[in-house]
């Protein structure tokens, strides 16, 4: 398929793992961290992983937006579904993703309409198809989607839609990143960078970290040869001691990132003072809430709601996990208490989160053989 | 041992439990024919009914019998419809069986309010599909129901069939070497019915693929006999559930090639701007076979030459460890495990 198959090339694929090979010190091990879920997904998927040498150590990073909803929010979420009035909707992953109370799927299955979108316009459309009900979008992503939610919005206010409300969980993605590279428990090399997040944001804001950390960043894209172009770009300015911020992804990253959706953004959302993320806990200036002239379509200022902070499950070590501190394996629980059908952390529901993407494809030891 | 080795097997050992239905309720995800579906039968239904073996139909002296329900959302699709799809359905799981169809009841739940044109069509429909298949409908029933109580009309059918001689079918005995045979392109009729529901602003000539799968099966049991050793036909849960179903049941390894899988460019497209594998897509009229290596080649052919099967195709083999499990060697180089499908990306679907 056209702008699909020629970035899946397993003959080009198989020249640059040569490159890659040819460019690493046999004695030195290298752990560089793709931050974007996308990229984990892509990497298990395809089997990225099985080209490299053993001594290139792919660690897994925070950017899977489902992964790092709290689950306070996810019951503040189930609580507005349940009104009589309103139709929850949401993206596919977040119906099961367990909060204090349960799951989205189980508050539907109990009565609450819940459904399934693709797009906050088709959230949009059914509010207008249903002015009788209030039609609520449970917004959920980095600055990735983050322009799509804040488009719908501004519609919605052109168009005079009084039965449509946003509950906003967007996150940033520096944040994170800062608190990650301040934590001494992590020894990285260098950074794939996320390269939707920058299609909106741009390559520069991640200048911080081979100014300020001394690692390399290269923003990625999402086909298997896009990372391992980008593996090989970071080892290479590994290799010749430079350290600086590369773009892969030039086919869709502008470096300054893209004016109109940042414009759009900071319309209509402001910067909330803090917000609690699953398993790094609260992070200062990290996400977005609806800005004072789109408060109209702010589901929490509609809604009454808990907004009560639930501890997450002791047993669980998502927190860790999305640090790359620990590789999904290596938590208690999983794959034995917290599995996709019965997850006990947000990491094993999305398709996007490390440990449900090594549960589901890369479950199986990479020296292993099938005989 | 690894300790990533120690924490895999762990897993395994889990995984190899029988499976318990713990739900407090129903979910769509019981449905959808992946592990919940599996939880609800072989957690709750099975143990409680006394059934031991879970088969696509079970066998009654020499004959074979089955029965299943359609709740497809909407009604008409391209390719199909309901009615098509009621008559062809309980045929498929008779063929794969190794059982030559040959009647039906029909068990029909009416909303009221459905127009008689519509219901005119299916019935139709039903008529003309038996016919194709060789099928007679020897028995039926109707109920109305409320409006809001079904949505339109929902088809229960029943078949019986006969053992065909030929055949000597077991999901038990898969042999390392085996090859896997698919009957044609994969993800036909969940695209087309997701594409029908317009949901999702996508539009794409893809139409359901629901046949009968008499003939596939009777070419196969022609050409390969008793090298043949199980068939199944790829409903809900698609290719990849109907793998692991029997990689666990004979314990064996299975490997599939992901660039001789066949799947219609439409449907790679669709799926892949929807996110979902065509591998887990159902199917209304696609086998996958499991055949002796030395009965393999004269089998595909054989299968080829039916109408409606030329994109047939072998997809991969069976191995001996790690037992229970399905790898996919990736069109990349790489390699995955390619599990049992958890949630429910296509509700309602047949």
């Amino acid at each position: 398929m056209k702008f699909v198959d020629e970035f899946r090339d397993a003959e080009l694929g198989r020249v640059l793992a040569a490159e890659i090979v040819a460019t690493v010190e046999p004695g030195r091990h290298y752990k560089l961290m793709e931050v974007c879920g996308g990229h984990t997904h892509t990497i298990y998927k395809y089997g990225v992983d099985d080209l490299l040498p053993e001594n290139v150590e792919l660690v897994h990073g925070p950017g899977c937006p489902v992964c790092v909803i709290p689950m306070g929010r996810v019951d503040d979420g189930i609580a507005v579904a349940r009104h009589e009035r309103v139709i929850f909707t949401c993206f596919g992953d977040m119906m099961r993703v367990p909060g204090g109370d349960g799951t989205l799927l189980e508050a539907k299955a109990a009565g609450a309409d819940v459904r399934m979108v693709y797009s906050p316009l088709d959230a949009l459309r059914l509010a207008k198809e249903n002015p009788d009900r209030e039609v609520v979008f449970f917004a959920v992503g980095f600055e990735t989607t983050a322009p799509s939610t804040a488009l719908t919005l501004r519609r919605a206010k052109a168009e005079g839609v009084r039965n449509f409300f946003v509950y906003c969980n967007h996150v940033t993605i520096v944040p994170p990143l800062r608190a990650l590279l301040e934590s001494p428990d992590l020894r990285l090399d260098g950074f794939i960078g996320p390269g939707h997040v920058s299609t909106v944001v741009g390559a520069r804001p991640f200048e911080f970290i081979p100014s300020d950390y001394g690692k390399p960043v290269v923003i990625s894209g999402f086909e298997p040869l896009d990372l391992l172009q980008s593996i090989y770009m970071l080892l290479r300015q590994l290799a010749e001691g430079r350290c600086r911020v590369e773009n892969q992804y030039t086919r869709v990253v502008p470096y300054d990132g893209n004016p109109q959706a940042l414009a759009v953004l900071s319309e209509v959302f402001e910067l909330r003072p803090h917000f609690e993320w699953r398993g790094l806990g609260f992070i200062s200036h990290s996400a977005l809430k609806l800005s004072p002239t789109y408060e109209q379509f702010d589901a929490e200022l509609r809604y009454a709601v808990p907004g009560v902070r639930v501890a997450d499950p002791k047993a669980c070590q998502c927190g860790e996990v999305l640090k790359g501190v620990i590789k999904p394996w290596e938590c208690k629980v999983f794959g034995t208490a917290c599995t996709p059908e019965r997850p006990i952390g947000t990491c094993m529901v999305s398709s996007e989160g490390a440990c449900a993407a090594y549960y589901n494809f890369g479950r199986f030891a990479r020296e292993r053989e099938v005989v | 041992m690894s300790t990533e080795e120690h924490a895999l097997e762990l897993i395994e050992r889990v995984r190899s439990k029988p499976p318990r239905f713990e739900d407090a309720q129903i979910t769509m995800a019981h449905g959808a024919g992946g592990k919940a579906s599996r939880a609800l039968v072989e957690g709750l239904l099975a143990p409680a009914l006394g059934v031991q073996e879970l088969d696509d139909a079970a066998s009654v002296g020499d004959l074979a019998l089955t029965t299943d329900s359609f709740v497809v959302q909407p009604i008409r699709f391209p390719g199909g419809s309901i009615g098509e799809l009621a008559v062809n359905g309980t045929v498929n799981d008779l063929a794969v069986s190794g059982a030559r169809p040959l009647a039906l009841t029909l068990s029909l739940v009416l909303e009221e309010g459905l127009g008689s044109n519509e219901l005119r069509a299916e019935v139709e429909a039903i008529a003309a599909a038996a016919a194709v298949a060789g099928v007679s409908v020897v028995a039926g029933d109707t109920k109305v129901v409320e409006r809001g109580s079904c949505d339109a009309m929902y088809i229960t059918t029943t078949g019986l069939g006969r053992f065909d001689p030929r055949a000597n079918l077991s999901p038990r005995s898969l042999e390392p070497g085996d090859r896997i045979l698919v009957s044609g392109s994969l993800g036909d009729h969940g695209t087309a019915v997701m594409l029908a529901r317009g949901e999702f602003e996508l539009a794409a000539p893809v139409e359901s693929d629901t046949q009968s799968l008499w003939p596939a099966v009777d070419a196969l049991l022609d050409a390969a006999g008793s090298s043949l050793r199980a068939m199944r036909d790829a409903t809900r849960g698609g290719v990849a559930t109907v793998l692991n179903e029997l990689a666990r049941t004979s314990s064996v390894a299975i490997v599939v090639r992901e660039a001789q899988v066949p799947v219609r460019p439409a449907v790679v497209g669709a799926c892949e701007i929807l996110g979902i594998d065509p591998m887990y897509v159902a199917n209304e009229g696609k086998l996958v076979a499991f055949v002796a290596p030395e009965a393999a080649a004269g089998a595909l052919a054989a299968l080829q030459r039916v109408p409606g099967c030329e994109a047939a195709a072998e997809i991969g083999e069976v191995k001996t460890d790690p037992p229970g499990m399905v790898l996919v060697e990736t069109a990349f180089g790489g390699r995955r495990v390619m599990d049992m499908l958890v949630g429910d990306p296509l509700p309602r679907i047949c």
